[in-house]
């Protein structure tokens, strides 16, 4: 195609959107409320499912050893766990370190009187943070077969909880996200239909003259492209605008809820919502326009 | 001679041996129909003809045109076009095919949002003119069919008979070898009526092969020209400067 050609095509599909104001609106419309209402469900799914991944960091398996194990034998075990699937970060806690934290908590300034020796000797432990707490049961069970191990401590219930709500969020979230995005599909490739069908005849002259599939499907491909494009920009300020103002209120009105919940950042959810929504509002832009007018082409 | 140069001498011989036009036994069923639209239509149209093809409502004569704008294929039979068979056509091809045939409809079928000037110059742009030789091509059409002073005017604001004169600047501007023109009065008053036939006779004059479609004896028998009468799907005459006499 030659510059002037691709200028021209480039020009009518700029001049199409203006000429068929309403429709250019309708649609612009109607790509932005189906993208602000996911882009604002994301960012509430994004931030449930950050502030349960932060819960879940928190939950620790606690090994603790037979009496007979060496400290060479606790070192390589250590290194083992971190080899494991499961393990995120271990954590050895002496049980000097143990006690020079509890004593004094227990007893006061002066826990040692009365001790001569440490009372949690032989208390030492690995703590294991881990990847996901849905993987504890797994650990635990291969915890439970270790010859050096004596103990291990784990909450079934914070971890089965935890897991459970994660899961439901993961499959409740994902359904609604698919639902919205059935509809946003349907309603805008509906939207882009309409416009194109009411131009039908345009198209039809067209091809009588002699004019090839593409030059004719050039201006409707580039101004559903622009109108996904515009579709997706309006609603991506909106939610930016707003998120940071939500975000600004909890953490300064609500000082209680934000030191113990962590919210993603705007940079966080544009990560991943700017890609999604542009590449879907262009995407069905194009794809709308590209397979509604090919119907009217068969002239 | 390169194969493109091959194509084209075939062309053109098959164009002396047959006629610009050839339908060889042509017969047309719409499966929703129950009689055959068009029925073993043989018929060869020489280069530089002009031609009438009248037949009451139900005829064929718009299925006719369909078939030389290769908009429909036949059910049988062959219908060559400018020495090319629509039937081997690909749908890639159909475009180029139809830039060498003007065509004007009842109608109109103006882009309806455009000026005169961008409406004939449309044709200019499909084929990639540059923009010099079209800013040369479209006002000297539009001075043959007497609108070189409304190019700028929205076609929506013109009257039928300059609407139609468009559209025949439309589809001359790319000087085609046919010219298919489909009830191009029949929107039309008489005076205007008349402007488009003395029009047409003139680019038949200058070299182009002019079909025309209608059903108004008062044209055809006036201008004593070829005269191909339909009915029923079937030619009932072919004469030259034959004349017709409706039945409607």
């Amino acid at each position: 195609m030659k510059i002037r050609t691709f200028l021209y095509t480039l020009w009518q599909g700029i001049r199409n959107m203006f000429k068929n104001g309403w429709y250019t609106l309708a649609s612009v419309a109607t790509i932005g409320a189906c993208l602000f209402l996911l882009g604002m469900f994301y960012s509430i799914v994004s931030n449930a499912q950050h502030i349960l991944y932060t819960v879940e960091e928190g939950v620790s398996v606690t090994v603790f050893f037979n009496e007979d194990v060496t400290d060479a034998q606790i070192d390589a075990f250590g290194q083992e766990l971190l080899q494991r699937p499961e393990v995120r970060d271990v954590v050895f806690h002496s049980d000097e370190e143990i006690w020079a934290t509890f004593g004094p908590s227990y007893f006061g300034p002066d826990y040692q009187e009365g001790f001569p020796e440490n009372p949690l000797k032989g208390e030492h432990n690995y703590e294991v943070f881990l990847r996901a707490v849905s993987l504890q049961d797994q650990l635990v069970g291969w915890l439970q077969t270790k010859p050096e191990v004596r103990l291990v401590r784990y909450s079934e219930v914070t971890a089965s909880t935890l897991s459970g709500f994660n899961l439901m969020l993961v499959y409740v979230s994902g359904a609604i996200i698919l639902i919205l995005l059935a509809v946003s599909i349907f309603l805008i490739s509906n939207t882009v239909r309409v416009g194109i069908s009411v131009r039908s005849e345009e198209i039809g002259i067209m091809k009588y003259i002699g004019a090839t599939d593409f030059f004719v499907r050039a201006p409707f491909v580039l101004e559903g492209i622009m109108i996904g494009l515009i579709g997706a920009v309006i609603p991506l300020a909106l939610i930016y605008y707003l998120y940071d103002y939500v975000l600004n209120m909890l953490t300064t009105r609500f000082e209680m809820l934000s030191s113990m919940l962590s919210f993603l950042t705007v940079a966080e959810i544009f990560n991943v919502l700017v890609p999604l929504s542009v590449g879907m509002a262009v995407g069905m832009g194009f794809l709308g326009s590209f397979i509604t007018v090919r119907k009217y082409l068969k002239v | 001679m390169t194969n493109k140069e091959k194509r084209k001498a075939a062309r053109d011989q098959f164009i002396e041996e047959n006629g610009i036009i050839f339908l060889d036994n042509v017969s047309m069923n719409y499966p929703e129909k129950g009689n055959p639209a068009v029925k073993n239509v043989t018929l060869r149209i020489d280069k530089g003809e002009f031609v009438f093809i009248v037949g009451d409502s139900g005829s064929g004569k718009s299925t006719l045109i369909k078939l030389l704008l290769r908009e429909i294929l036949p059910t049988s039979g062959d219908v060559f076009v400018m020495g090319q068979n629509t039937r081997k056509l690909r749908h890639s091809q159909i475009p180029k095919f139809r830039r060498n045939l003007g065509v004007v409809f009842q109608d109109f079928r103006l882009l309806k949002d455009r000026n005169v000037y961008e409406n004939v110059a449309f044709a200019q742009r499909i084929i990639e003119v540059p923009s010099r030789e079209m800013r040369r091509n479209v006002p000297s059409i539009l001075s043959m069919v007497g609108l070189a002073g409304k190019y700028k005017a929205n076609v929506r604001k013109l009257s039928g008979g300059e609407q139609q004169r468009v559209a025949l600047a439309r589809a001359l501007v790319n000087k085609p070898s046919v010219l298919l023109a489909d009830e191009p009065t029949g929107n039309l008053d008489p005076n205007n009526s008349w402007d488009i036939m003395d029009l047409l006779a003139e680019i038949n004059e200058q070299g182009t092969t002019v079909i025309v479609v209608t059903h108004s004896p008062t044209i055809v028998n006036s201008m004593k020209k070829r005269v191909v009468a339909m009915k029923l799907g079937e030619i009932i005459s072919d004469e030259q400067e034959g004349e017709y006499i409706n039945e409607d």
